[in-house]
């Protein structure tokens, strides 16, 4: 009986309370990653660095912002990974660099690396595996001349993935790195 | 230009006294009756009137042990008498049919929504009473009374306690009308009704954990657009942010005593376990190592973090041990079968470890036994994950996929219960199983 009694007592549904109880500096984080914008190079070249950032290039006949200019290497912003690691493949260095020259001649381009993985194994095994991918992509960009102030890295590890499916050919899709231009 | 993002915390207030209680998952036995205990529920006497009640507490106690894989429940329409009392019990005749046990018993309307049961479970073989209860109870209570009616019945039988009284976590991802994703945090009662959502966000949830008095939840939410802690009451909605370190903030995991979490950051720069003291916020690093390391787990007597890393080369289960929030010694690797380990977690009983384990691409639920070394796949899915314990530890419950939707199946410690959890839409995924609740 005395456990009885304690039960109910513990499934009374309880009035009010709920609100949030965090202040408004919440809100402000959540733009802090944009995949629209992001994603597909807006058309409108602003103020931003487009005349220094032309020598990255190199002899191209392109007239808009190199990050826009559909034939450069610039305009490859994923990095694709084998299953269950974060070794960048060979062929995908040159694109890294190229990125990390562009960065290097624009003090004020920033970008986001944001991680994934494919869906098989744990949740949060994949979170750390998008992290570790994140992170390989950053360490090569440093290397090669971006600044740490310019990068900074997200995992999101399965739960966004690009391509819905199970076959490998899917799971390819999804095992990446993105690079998100937030500033150009 | 700044999104603001929605959070919502859903409040579970008054308004939800009225019968709030559908089934948003169904659940399924698949496999395993053979073998299950013969017993027969008889419907509870109401007094002749009609049952204002909105449910029939017989029909509950029935489903709960059927859904054990436990007891075999006779069908309601094959019930050859319906006693209500010991008195007019004729066990002879219930041999006859085979039954091993019988539970009857009667409803009493004590005032407006005030109600009292009384309930006998009888060896049928013996012809005696094992167990003879009588509780009053708020008509709203009515599922929770059941359920704790099939616990005594359960662990009369078995000898084990049951897991009826208990809760599941788990988190569900939706496409709402307009097109977007929704992420909800719920839990419902263990046999799927009385779903509650406690959060809603656009972006993703994950790694709901329970205190371990039943009454929190923590959790990693995306509506920063990065990872980050939280802990919520379940009761009043009211929640706090814990942790917001660069990198990951993931993976917690409240320790037996409630005082800590173990969770993996990488504010280092590579994914390592710390022990997060709630009552001073104060961090203690447990690893590192420039591999993979996460998904820590405890030990029911606190005094070991089962974990996944991949510091041998692939994925697999390290243990390293703890005194208070002390690490004692080194990680010792402890899955050595398989080409993938991971999300270990400690059988209640401590005598069990239960991971996903991948052999060629294949991911399914396991159980090592920790005195022998033997590693037994209970599962024959492709795409299994995070394995939680019933608290009585007789049941994994874990998120599969079937036909490209996410739902959740358990299964027995010994493969051989198998049911399923469908959500009427969307994936569901992430379960998480409360304690027991407290005797007080």
């Amino acid at each position: 009986m005395k456990f009885h009694q304690g039960l109910l007592i513990a499934l009374l549904p309880i009035a009010l309370a709920g609100c949030e109880t965090l202040g408004g500096g919440e809100e402000n984080n959540a733009s802090v990653v944009d995949r629209n914008e992001g994603g597909t190079p807006s058309q409108g070249v602003g103020a931003d660095g487009g005349a220094s950032a032309r020598g990255a290039e190199g002899g191209s006949t392109f007239q808009g912002h190199p990050l826009d200019n559909p034939d450069a290497l610039l305009s490859r912003r994923i990095v694709y990974f084998d299953y269950d690691s974060y070794s960048i493949r060979e062929g995908d260095r040159a694109v890294i660099q190229a990125h990390a020259e562009y960065m290097a001649a624009n003090g004020q381009a920033s970008i986001v690396l944001e991680g994934h993985s494919d869906e098989r194994g744990s949740r949060e095994y994949n979170i750390a595996l998008g992290e570790k991918r994140a992170k390989s992509v950053y360490q090569l960009l440093s290397f090669q001349g971006s600044t740490g102030g310019q990068m900074t890295t997200v995992s999101y590890g399965e739960e966004q993935p690009a391509e819905i499916g199970h076959s490998e050919q899917s799971w390819q899709e999804n095992r990446r790195v993105e690079i998100v231009y937030k500033t150009r | 230009m700044l999104k603001v993002l929605i959070i919502r915390v859903l409040v579970l207030v008054g308004l939800l006294s009225a019968p709030y209680s559908f089934a948003a998952l169904t659940i399924e036995i698949t496999d395993g009756v053979e073998g299950a205990l013969p017993i027969a529920v008889v419907p509870f006497d109401t007094g002749g009137t009609k049952n204002p009640l909105s449910y029939k507490i017989g029909a509950i106690i029935a489903a709960d042990l059927a859904r054990s894989g436990r007891f075999d429940p006779m069908p309601e329409k094959d019930l050859i008498a319906r006693p209500h009392d010991g008195g007019s019990v004729r066990f002879g005749d219930w041999r006859l049919v085979n039954q091993e046990s019988l539970v009857v018993g009667r409803v009493k309307q004590l005032g407006a929504s005030r109600y009292e049961v009384l309930v006998q479970l009888f060896d049928v073989f013996k012809g005696e009473q094992l167990a003879g209860h009588r509780f009053a109870f708020n008509s709203d209570d009515v599922r929770a009374i059941a359920h704790h009616i099939s616990d005594i019945i359960y662990e009369q039988l078995t000898g084990q306690p049951g897991s009826f009284s208990t809760r599941i976590a788990y988190v569900t991802a939706l496409k709402t009308a307009a097109g977007k994703k929704q992420y909800n945090l719920n839990f419902s009662d263990a046999d799927g009704f009385n779903e509650r959502t406690i959060l809603e966000s656009p972006k993703p949830l994950m790694s709901p954990s329970w205190s371990p008095d039943g009454e929190q939840l923590v959790y990693v939410s995306f509506e920063a657009s990065r990872p980050q802690i939280f802990v919520q009451q379940v009761a009043t909605g009211q929640r706090q942010r814990l942790t917001d370190f660069k990198g990951l903030n993931n993976a917690p995991s409240w320790s037996p005593d409630g005082k800590l979490l173990a969770m993996t950051l990488s504010k280092s720069g590579n994914p390592e376990i710390y022990l997060y003291e709630l009552a001073t916020r104060k961090l203690t690093q447990v690893t590192n190592h420039a591999a993979i390391d996460t998904e820590p787990s405890w030990s029911p007597k606190g005094d070991q973090l089962v974990f996944t890393s991949d510091r041998g080369g692939k994925a697999q289960l390290y243990t390293i041990n703890l005194r208070g929030k002390v690490v004692a010694g080194r990680p010792k690797r402890l899955t050595f079968e398989g080409d993938y380990n991971a999300r270990g977690i400690f059988s209640p009983d401590g005598k069990m470890v239960a991971m996903v384990n991948g052999e060629r691409g294949i991911f399914r639920i396991a159980v090592l036994e920790l005195r022998t070394g033997a590693l037994q796949v209970l599962t024959d899915s492709r795409l299994d994950e995070s394995p939680s314990f019933a608290p009585n530890g007789s049941m994994i419950i874990y998120a599969t996929d079937s036909n490209n939707r996410g739902v959740l199946s358990a299964v027995s410690v010994d493969g051989r219960v198998h049911r399923r959890f469908e959500l009427q839409q969307g994936d569901v995924r992430e379960p998480a199983w409360s304690p027991a609740k407290r005797t007080r």
